[in-house]
């Protein structure tokens, strides 16, 4: 198989500029699933992480079996679930929509588990401080509880936003032309593999910046000390 | 009418049974220190009164109006929610932990509950705020983080805070146990004065000076039940019950 690639594997500027469009297209599709699902799923993560915790045990008990499945199995499958399968039931999405769908209800479920962690971590006296003072449940979680979860689950998120960059590449499978599709539709038409390497330095520069973004929101958030 | 009525309150953990039908009345202005060894279910007691811990049975009666009363199976129930906040505003707390806001600074700490739950215009609350705030010598430190500031003075925002929320009660639950010794002093102070504008105090406390020269009336708890009560001078110095006589033999 290798025998078919005739390319040095560091790929020359004029070859990038011939690839570089299609995979830059490619990224704006992995970048658009990125920013739907870190969206969508931080708010309903932190609705799930405070139904865990609630003390209606029907409630509690569905989100935690929610999060079993979710995180008990594949996101590919879960993608698969979404637009193969739900067409049974008869719903037919498009493979993007379809995508979002699988994505933010996946990552939900593990922010959900970080976010929980980082409310329980909270000092109980919190909650007193706030009660005696005469807040309301809401104004606890809203105005004390949670701005203090922010710093604490500001690292975890971090993995869990960085691993998602990489999910991405899932959504090859379902046909949207992310940028691993696009690094592959150029590496099996020339016959090369230096594209592979194209798509490596996108990903970490995607990652770098991720980094980068996380480590500001940590020492912004470290001012109380 | 009392500030605070407590007629037979039970209260038990498991199979602890920590507070043993204690009944105690506070009138308006009153500055009362609860006294005791550790476990007796004086910190309990406060708790309760303010709904951080729930009784099992007896009533509480915060200025006439009904808190937890007890029905005819037995039990006590408070009031519900809403209505219980209510009547909590009536009543400030301080704790052993502070319990500040810790990503809040010294202002925002104190001009929170005000904004959020009294929907106050925030520059009214910062009025307020920074006039508590030069009243428990802590004006200069506004801007500063809890984290920033030694533990007496924690606790004076914490007063601060509580005194925004115009409270009728203050309850202090140890307030000075986790300070350093040095630093009880700037704390007790602050309470002095607060018993000297007749605010209406409970204070479980073991500074015996404080109980001594400041309170109108000192109750001697042990064992979940309220032993003996009366007047510092009482209590002190002629002590009627054996065990109130062997624990200010340990304590002074």
């Amino acid at each position: 198989m290798q025998e078919l690639f005739s390319d040095v594997i560091v790929p020359t500027a004029d070859y990038i500029s011939r690839i570089i469009v299609p995979m830059l297209e490619g990224t704006v599709v992995t970048l658009k699933l990125f920013f739907i699902t870190i969206i969508l799923s931080i708010p309903l993560g932190v609705l799930l992480a405070l139904a865990r915790i609630s003390k209606y045990r029907l409630l509690s008990g569905a989100v935690g079996t929610y999060i079993w499945l979710l995180r008990g199995t594949p996101l590919l499958l879960q993608v698969f679930f979404v637009y193969y399968g739900l067409p049974n039931f008869g719903i037919i999405l498009d493979s993007f929509p379809a995508a979002c769908i699988a994505f933010v209800l996946n990552h939900a479920a593990y922010l959900a588990e970080i976010f929980r962690a980082g409310i329980q971590s909270i000092d109980k006296g919190q909650y007193e401080g706030a009660k005696v003072l005469g807040f309301t449940y809401w104004q606890t979680m809203w105005r004390i509880i949670l701005p203090q979860t922010v710093r604490r689950v500001l690292p975890p998120v971090s993995n869990e936003a960085i691993t998602l960059v990489k999910d991405t590449a899932l959504v090859y499978a379902i046909g949207l032309g992310e940028l691993l599709r696009a690094t592959k539709i150029a590496v099996s038409r020339d016959a090369v593999t230096s594209p592979f390497i194209v798509a490596a330095v996108f990903y970490l520069a995607m990652t770098f910046i991720l980094t980068k973004v996380f480590d500001n929101l940590e020492k912004r958030f470290s001012v109380y000390g | 009418m009392y500030m605070i009525e407590a007629r037979n309150i039970h209260k038990s953990f498991g199979d602890l049974h920590v507070l043993k039908g204690i009944s105690l009345t506070v009138d308006k202005g009153e500055v009362i220190a609860i006294i005791g060894p550790s476990g007796s279910g004086k910190s309990t007691f406060l708790r309760c009164l303010i709904h951080l811990e729930v009784i099992d049975s007896g009533d509480i009666i915060i200025q006439g109006q009904p808190f937890a009363y007890e029905t005819e199976d037995g039990k006590s129930h408070y009031v519900p929610d809403k209505q219980a906040r209510e009547i909590c505003k009536k009543l400030g707390m301080v704790f052993q932990n502070f319990n500040l806001f810790p990503h809040k600074t010294v202002l925002e700490n104190v001009i929170e509950a005000p904004i959020v739950v009294n929907k106050m215009d925030r520059k009214e609350a910062i009025d307020i705020a920074e006039g508590l705030l030069s009243r428990v010598g802590l004006a200069d430190k506004k801007d500063n983080y809890p984290s920033q500031l030694s533990g007496g003075q924690k606790q004076r925002v914490a007063i601060a805070r509580a005194l925004a929320m115009k409270p009728d009660i203050m309850l202090f639950d140890e307030p000075t146990s986790s300070l350093d010794p040095e630093l009880t002093g700037e704390v007790l102070k602050v309470m002095r004065d607060l018993a000297e504008d007749r605010m209406t105090m409970l204070v479980v406390t073991h500074e015996m000076g404080f109980a001594r020269e400041v309170a109108d009336r000192v109750i001697f708890m042990d064992n979940g039940e309220i032993v003996e009560e009366g007047c510092p001078k009482e209590i002190f110095h002629n002590p009627g019950n054996e065990r109130t006589r062997s624990f200010l033999e340990q304590v002074l």
